[in-house]
């Protein structure tokens, strides 16, 4: 057989939509995961049950559920429910942002609790406290040391952001499809998408091993 | 007059008690060392002075005024009483500059210029001016040390507490951080200090107290407790820890 690929180069335009999708939903993604996983971190850090039970049962739901049932349910079950629609950029958001929160709620609270208590001795001896302590002395040295694990996660969820093609989501997957499906070149349109993810992040991929390299020689 | 007074102080975890009922006054001016073996409950006493471990039971009155147990009380305590620890416990992501800094900026508000100038003026006087801009990675153990104490001095702490401040140093160390704290025993600065440097014990305090099975044991001047113990525990602690000298 003969490879086309000039059949997907002639549809650039719609893969260029599709990247912006993609790109779009992975930011939004991206900010709420990690900032609502911090949340749910601290949560499951905190010696307050109030605070502990609530956290460590989100985290126990979302990491045991899968991300596509997560999406279909927010886009079809959801709307249902309240007296609202659903967008598929909102479910899709939904979805990928509350799995990527119970997975980076876990590198926080690791993260937090790696730090050797003598730091908090020496930040409550100052007369500093809890929350100054934990925004100015554990958590900028948290961060540090979680680095690594937080851009795998990232990567996770760039390559998640493809699921938003189960509710139609217009990103590089979905794109994707609908030239394989007009140009009947499923091989050329599905590789040149794999292609693309790969060149995107595979530099982001080297750049924590990078990281991780200088962190163990920093310690 | 009596800065501190310590009545009936009871700490325990779980099951097993540490503290028995310690009773201690600490007036103006006074040098206290502590000293006693391992597990005798000393560094828990002087971390239940400033709350870093709540006491179970007990009174700690600090310049008249019962300390409470909610957290503001325990800050504003923390804030008057300065501690330095045996681990340095360092900010390792700020200079040497910007650890004694920072308990100015982010519980005392100050404006960071100010800050600053105090802060490097407490780092001159323990003769560390020309390493305000390190990080504590590339200091040795007894200059992180003194930027440690210049971290609590720059509180303007009314009493200093030492946590084995030389018990992490190399030997070769142990005398720039000694003599640091002696220039501020000469300063006329309230300090207890726990420590197992009985020569510096001897010269420096001007009391010293025994502990034991989480009791005041013996306590006394420093020639009373180090040359004269009346007690035999105090004799066998003394005589364990001189068993090399020559």
């Amino acid at each position: 057989m003969r490879w086309d690929f000039a059949s997907v180069l002639a549809n650039s335009d719609a893969l260029l939509v599709g990247l912006v999708g993609t790109l779009r939903l992975f930011a939004i993604c991206l900010v709420l995961g990690l900032g609502l996983g911090l949340v749910v971190g601290l949560g499951r850090y905190a010696r307050s049950r109030w605070f502990y039970l609530p956290a460590t049962a989100f985290v126990e739901f979302f990491r045991n559920t899968p991300v596509l049932v997560q999406i279909l349910w927010f886009y079809f079950a959801l709307p249902i429910l309240v007296p609202f629609e659903i967008s598929p950029l909102a479910a899709a958001s939904l979805g990928i942002s509350l799995n990527s929160a119970a997975f980076s709620a876990e590198i926080f609270r690791g993260g937090i609790q790696s730090i050797e208590r003598g730091q908090w001795d020496a930040a409550r001896a100052l007369g500093m406290r809890w929350g100054q302590a934990m925004r100015r002395i554990i958590l900028p040295q948290a961060i540090k040391r979680m680095l690594p694990a937080l851009t795998n996660r990232a990567i996770e969820i760039f390559k998640m952001s493809t699921l938003g093609s189960a509710v139609a989501y217009v990103e590089l997957l979905q794109q994707g499809k609908l030239i394989a499906s007009l140009n009947f070149n499923p091989i050329e349109a599905y590789t040149t998408v794999a292609v693309i993810f790969f060149v995107l992040l595979w530099p982001l991929l080297q750049f924590t091993y990078w990281m991780e390299r200088r962190l163990k020689r920093d310690e | 007059m009596t800065i501190l007074r310590v009545r009936g102080l009871i700490k325990r975890y779980g099951a097993v008690e540490v503290l028995h009922g310690i009773d201690l006054d600490v007036e103006r001016g006074e040098r206290i060392a502590i000293l006693g073996a391992s597990g005798s409950g000393k560094s828990t006493l002087l971390r239940c002075l400033n709350f870093m471990e709540m006491p179970s039971a007990g009174e700690v009155v600090l310049d008249g005024e019962v300390v409470g147990r909610r957290e503001r009380d325990l800050i504003a305590v923390r804030q008057r009483v300065g501690m330095v620890f045996q681990q340095f416990n360092l900010f390792p992501h700020m200079t040497a500059l910007g650890n004694v800094m920072e308990g100015l900026v982010t519980v005392r508000r100050q404006n960071k210029a100010e800050a600053q100038a105090r802060a490097a003026k407490e780092l001159a006087r323990v003769g560390l001016a020309d390493k305000a801009q390190t990080y504590p990675a590339h200091l040795s153990g007894g200059q992180k040390q003194r930027v440690a104490i210049a971290r609590a001095l720059a509180m303007d702490p009314e009493l200093l507490l030492f946590d084995e401040p030389t018990s992490a140093l190399d030997p070769e160390l142990v005398g720039e951080v000694l003599n640091v704290i002696r220039s501020l025993a000469d300063e006329g600065r309230t300090m207890l200090l726990v420590t197992h440097e009985l020569g510096f014990a001897y010269h420096v305090a001007t009391r010293v107290i025994f502990l034991a099975d989480g009791l005041v044991h013996e306590q006394g001047t420093p020639d009373e407790v180090l040359k004269n113990p009346r007690k035999e525990r105090t004799r066998a602690f003394l005589a364990s820890h001189r068993q090399f000298s020559f």
